[in-house]
């Protein structure tokens, strides 16, 4: 049997792996802990992380920095993906944070900005379905009801596309599915005034701030 | 390849160099002191006693250029070389000799005391864009016979980077390289490994002053290096033209190591300046000007020419604020300085002609420097291949596919210098959560940080007390019982 000493080494690798956005290790640390017979649930809360949320915390601080903070992602996505069928075979799920979908509105092929919130949310427990770019109001509001999300991000970088984020408001609306959604709107021309205008739920102007806001939508904060 | 900014044509450069030394013949050097006069005119200069002026011919300044090292080291208390004076090496250094300092609540100039300097010391120390201290500002507090040497020894307390300093009389300067050798442990060990600098002014148009020149003797004599700040004023002290400026700078340069490299040859000088234009409206020297910046960049092209190591003011500004104007002139003479190749840039904290310094400017300079010695280091080859190598089989045409490339965790911090949080590079809700403040603000609170993270030095207690000792007699000698009380202080005086 697994001495606990060895238990939280591996546990310490596994945060520094992710800490260090070593994918493959990351990786090689999730098959090692499956071969040991380790609680997955507990090897993604008390190893990973651990160091998702240490370069979150630096990020914050701006003490670490974007491809620090995206390469943790990768390496936290890659770790999870490792040990979800062992997840599945003890019939347990990680607990989410909630489930996000995002896209780019119809129109518009700028996704930097959202792909940054989509691995801020990954990262700290969101389970995020990114749908891309150029996505029409029924593709968005299709795949939010596939997967049951509780929250429609959506960014827009041209103030001639902005108006697109309003269309699909009005068509959850239309089908009753607000509140029960929530709408997160973001990009470079949004402000809050847009927000309120056209009703979204929320705006932020950083990926961080678009962590918070969705946690507090969804009161886990 | 380190980017340059030259001014001047191989052929002005010549030409700059044949016409001073032409004024060094006529009409000569003023020089006040009688054992530089002695040197000059032993060794061919002819001198006359009346005027005090003295025509040196070419042959003695060649020979002298011949002697004069084209690079040494100033070293730090550990003994470590920090500052390179030589080819195009650039460092910068917080401007001194001011005399008052920005409160930044009341925006009062106020005249400095021994906690000013000991401020500055404080947070210049823990900013690496300084490579070496200076005696910052005079401290009023202390009697006027040992305001130069007392700044010196509160800054062997407070530090332990390289040093520009200067003395202010004949008889001082030999009491700062006595407090010198204290610290560097014996004569010799100075000598091998100096850890300051003196600026010793000319006056112009082509004076060297009785104290001007009695300092460069001492200076050469202990070989501790010597830095000549010559100050020709276009328009006023010197020909209104920049070429015509640069030209009587050369001639004092010129006079200046002669006199130096007779008194001992082999010892190491500076060739610099705080060149400025004559201001036609207020008649004020600016500091800021872009002109006094070009006058910079041309004289250290005809010391470059001369293999001379090199020294300037730059990096300061004329506002009485540190606003927008002090950020611009302070940011764009600081880029020309180091772009210059110049060796010390010294500036850096300053406003009001060089009288007024100030904490905030310091830190916030600080970044100015930061982005001048981002910009020397140029664009760099880092990978084999350019860009091909980036565009792997992960590539999928997103914005974002760069960011997930290890290559860019790796080289991200080799391309871009990371800014302190002086630079607001934040959202409009990120800075509205830190406060909503303009760059002076986030200055004012990084002081305070600074301040609070200020850790003494660690040094040789027995050096130390030796030079509480020493500092005491001065301070007796002056009529002065007890010196002003600070962190650093003996506890029993």
């Amino acid at each position: 049997m697994i001495e606990n000493v060895q238990i939280e080494e591996l546990y310490k690798q596994m945060a520094q792996s992710i800490i260090d956005g070593e994918a493959e290790l990351a990786v090689e640390l999730a098959q090692k802990s499956i071969e040991l017979q380790m609680h997955p649930l507990e090897t993604i809360t008390k190893g990973f992380v651990v160091g998702v949320n240490y370069i979150g915390d630096q990020f914050g601080k701006g003490e670490a920095f974007l491809p620090e903070l995206v390469m943790a992602g990768e390496a936290m996505k890659a770790a999870v993906a490792t040990l979800e069928p062992e997840l599945l075979k003890l019939g347990e799920a990680r607990e989410m944070m909630g489930r996000v979908v995002l896209a780019t509105v119809e129109g518009d092929i700028h996704e930097i900005g959202k792909t940054l919130v989509g691995t801020m949310l990954s990262a700290s427990g969101f389970e995020v379905y990114d749908i891309g770019v150029d996505a029409p109001a029924e593709k968005i509001i299709g795949k939010a009801l596939e997967v049951d999300a509780q929250i429609i991000g959506m960014s827009a970088l041209l103030t001639t596309t902005m108006v697109r984020q309003r269309e699909v408001i009005e068509e959850l609306d239309k089908e009753g599915l607000r509140p029960r959604i929530k709408v997160l709107v973001g990009g470079a021309p949004i402000t809050k005034d847009w927000a309120e205008k056209i009703k979204a739920d929320g705006t932020s102007e950083d990926a961080v701030g678009a962590v918070k806001l969705a946690k507090q939508l969804l009161g886990k904060e | 390849m380190q980017p340059k900014l030259t001014l001047l044509t191989d052929e002005f450069i010549d030409r700059i160099l044949d016409e001073a030394y032409q004024l060094l013949l006529r009409p000569g050097i003023k020089v006040q002191n009688a054992e530089a006069r002695q040197l000059l005119g032993d060794s061919g200069g002819q001198v006359d006693e009346e005027t005090q002026v003295v025509k040196i011919p070419a042959q003695i300044v060649k020979k002298a250029l011949e002697s004069v090292p084209h690079e040494f080291y100033l070293y730090d208390y550990d003994g470590k070389p920090v500052v390179h004076y030589g080819g195009d090496s650039v460092h910068f250094d917080p401007g001194s000799s001011g005399i008052t300092m920005l409160n930044p609540e009341t925006f009062e100039h106020e005249t400095t005391e021994t906690s000013h300097l000991i401020k500055l010391l404080k947070i210049a120390e823990q900013l690496p864009q300084y490579d070496a201290q200076s005696t910052a500002v005079i401290c009023h507090d202390v009697h006027k016979d040992i305001h130069d040497l007392y700044r010196l020894y509160l800054v062997l307390l407070y530090s332990k980077k390289p040093v520009v300093t200067g003395a202010f009389t004949n008889k001082t300067v030999q009491q700062m390289i006595d407090m010198l050798v204290v610290f560097a442990g014996g004569k010799d060990a100075l000598r091998e490994k100096p850890r300051a600098v003196f600026d010793v002014c000319p006056a112009p148009p082509l004076i060297w002053s009785n104290f001007g020149s009695g300092n460069l003797i001492a200076l050469a004599r202990a070989c501790v290096p010597a830095e000549i700040v010559s100050v020709p004023l276009a328009g006023a002290a010197a020909p209104v033209t920049l070429l015509g400026a640069v030209t009587q700078h050369t001639a004092e340069c010129l006079a200046g190591i002669t006199i130096h490299q007779l008194a001992r040859a082999g010892s190491p000088i500076v060739w610099g300046g705080a060149a400025a234009i004559f201001d036609m409206r207020k008649g004020a020297t600016p500091m800021g000007a872009v002109e006094s910046a070009m006058l910079d960049c041309s004289y250290a092209q005809v010391a470059k020419s001369l293999g001379m190591p090199t020294h300037t003011y730059l990096g300061a500004t004329d506002s009485k604020l540190v606003d927008a104007q002090a950020g611009l002139e302070s940011g764009i003479t600081a880029m020309v300085g180091a772009l210059s190749g110049i060796n010390m840039i010294s500036g850096s904290g300053m406003l009001d002609f060089l009288a007024c310094h100030s904490a905030e400017k310091l830190v916030i300079d600080s970044e100015g420097i930061a982005m001048a010695k981002r910009m020397i280091e140029g664009v760099k080859l880092h990978t084999e291949h350019l860009a091909t190598d980036f565009y792997d089989s992960k590539i999928n045409f997103k914005g974002g596919d760069f960011l997930k490339q290890k290559i860019t965790m790796q080289l991200f911090r080799k391309e871009q210098h990371l800014p302190s949080n002086i630079i607001d590079r934040d959202s409009v809700r990120g800075w509205k959560e830190s406060g909503g403040l303009d760059a002076f603000g986030r200055a004012k609170i990084r002081v305070q940080e600074l301040l609070a993270s200020y850790a003494k030095p660690e040094l040789d207690p027995i050096k130390v007390a030796d030079l509480h000792a020493f500092m005491r007699d001065l301070a007796k000698q002056a009529g002065m019982d007890s010196l002003p009380a600070h962190d650093l202080s003996p506890a029993v005086v």
